[in-house]
């Protein structure tokens, strides 16, 4: 994966979690295209309640794939408002689209600050880059 | 240093993803680990197995030495070609490897040990052969490919030469036999395998493997990652040394009690162990657990049950079956109200018999 297929919208958490902020403020959230392919066949997915609090940098959800279980980090703090259902049954959707239909939950974030404190797009790829080698 | 197998450029070529495993560089998966699961199940896969050690034996007192080197009897083996699988155990009945034996001749037989004990096995099986007079060789320079799933055979067989087609169809099940293969390679074709499914594993000169690999992909057989064979080799109920046993755990301990031999007046190293554990009473057994919720087994996860503690050794999802499974070692007579503690979250499991899969279809009662 190249810099320029990581979507220029993004944020990143350094533990690979993406955010994008859409209408209404609310945050998208997902993992990179990077670390579905690190983590190999997802299985299954164990996401928040709707109407939950999280914690930005606290884990909000998990996935397993057939190798490891990973916790995955809530890149802004606030309140559930939706999780994406259909990863209950194909939750190799994270796999084949990470960026798109793979997302995971979206926050009504309490503190926008917290963007400001998430990688950009080219920051992000940095951090992949260097952990390759 | 890591190892490298012949297959290795070939392998990154592919775009696989490589990881460490017992000090070889090897494929974990190509692209989906799972569909490299259901191509052997469905289909036909291939894996790089160069990794794992093959070693030949030599002298007139070649038989007499295995009678007393393993645990399952040696004299099973009858027919040029034959294998047998059998644990190698210390003094204390505990498992130093499990391996496969090959009856190659008179005074000739072959071991493929595994890979990350090569070294402890090799220093093993040569303390022992001296009093034999029996020579261990090593041959670093063949590599291994297995060729597994339902349509496996027909696919390697179509590569062969013409002559070797009918001898190599109607060889059987953990038989072995040469055969010539593409361009005339020299190939030692054994019907024998780690996934569940009918196949072979392919023993030849290492400067042939990436073309018989290439021919094979050709006969459209896919690539498969050690990932796969993973998955399938639990589904088939076939235990992973280093996981399911070692050296402190006894067959009757991991599931291999059909692999104990006490033929009369054979002393092989560790029966002595193993008849006063069997008098004493084997405290601990392996059994099969499968988890009807969402959620993976994983090694190292603790099982509660009524009768004390256990732990789950070999866990995965089992993509035949679309839900986990694994092997664990639970207290004698822990069969009912089973639990296990995943993240802190306690789940109850089904003890079941294995296999969880034969045949590319679930066992009755997974």
């Amino acid at each position: 994966m190249s810099a320029s297929e990581i979507p220029g919208d993004l944020k990143f958490l350094k533990s690979h979690e993406w955010a994008r902020v859409e209408d209404k403020g609310l945050v998208r959230v997902g993992i990179s295209d990077h670390a579905q392919e690190q983590l190999g066949d997802l299985v299954y997915v164990e996401l928040p309640e709707v109407g939950a609090q999280v914690q930005a940098g606290n884990g909000a959800a998990t996935v397993e794939s057939v190798k490891a279980a990973s916790d995955i980090y809530s890149p802004v703090s606030g309140e559930i408002v939706e999780v994406n259902e259909s990863l209950a049954d194909k939750p190799e959707t994270i796999n084949e689209d990470a960026y798109g239909e793979g997302w995971l939950f979206v926050v009504k974030p309490s503190d926008r600050g917290e963007l400001d404190e998430l990688l950009d797009a080219d920051a992000y790829a940095e951090l992949i880059e260097n952990e390759d080698h | 240093m890591t190892q490298k197998t012949v297959l290795n450029a070939l392998h990154r070529e592919l775009g696989a993803r490589m990881v460490d495993f017992g000090g070889w560089d090897m494929p974990i998966s190509y692209g989906s680990q799972i569909e490299e699961h259901h191509v052997v199940r469905r289909d036909a896969g291939m894996f790089d197995v160069s990794h794992m050690t093959v070693v030949d034996l030599h002298g007139a007192r070649a038989r007499e030495f295995l009678r007393h080197l393993l645990a399952n009897s040696v004299d099973k083996l009858k027919v040029q070609g034959k294998a047998l699988y059998s644990c190698m155990l210390n003094e204390q009945g505990g498992v130093i490897d499990d391996l496969i034996v090959y009856l190659l001749g008179d005074e000739h037989f072959r071991l493929v040990v595994n890979a990350a004990t090569r070294e402890k096995d090799l220093a093993w099986i040569e303390r022992q052969a001296k009093a034999f007079d029996v020579a261990a060789k090593e041959r670093p320079e063949f590599a291994m490919i297995a060729v597994q799933g339902p349509h496996a055979r027909a696919k390697v067989i179509g590569l062969l030469h013409e002559v070797d087609r009918p001898r190599i169809e109607k060889l059987g099940r953990f038989a072995a036999a040469a055969a010539q293969g593409p361009h005339g390679m020299p190939l030692f074709i054994a019907r024998t395998g780690y996934t569940g499914e009918d196949g072979f594993e392919i023993i030849l000169p290492e400067e042939h493997a990436v073309a018989l690999w290439k021919e094979l992909a050709t006969a459209g057989v896919a690539a498969c990652g050690l990932g796969a064979r993973d998955t399938l080799r639990l589904e088939a109920g076939m235990n992973l040394y280093g996981q399911d046993m070692d050296e402190n755990v006894t067959p009757w301990e991991a599931g291999l009690a059909w692999t104990i031999a006490l033929d009369a007046g054979r002393d092989f190293i560790g029966r002595k162990a193993l008849e006063a554990q069997q008098a004493a009473g084997v405290p601990r057994t392996m059994v099969g657990l499968v988890l009807d919720e969402k959620g993976v087994l994983r090694h190292g996860q603790k099982v509660l049950t009524p009768q004390g503690e256990g732990e789950i050794l070999s866990g995965s999802f089992a993509p035949s079956l679309n839900k986990s499974v694994a092997f664990a070692r639970v207290p004698a007579g822990a069969t009912e109200q089973l639990r296990v503690d995943i993240r802190g979250r306690e789940v109850p499991v089904r003890l079941v018999k294995f296999p969880f899969v034969r045949d590319g279809k679930a066992c009755e009662g997974i």
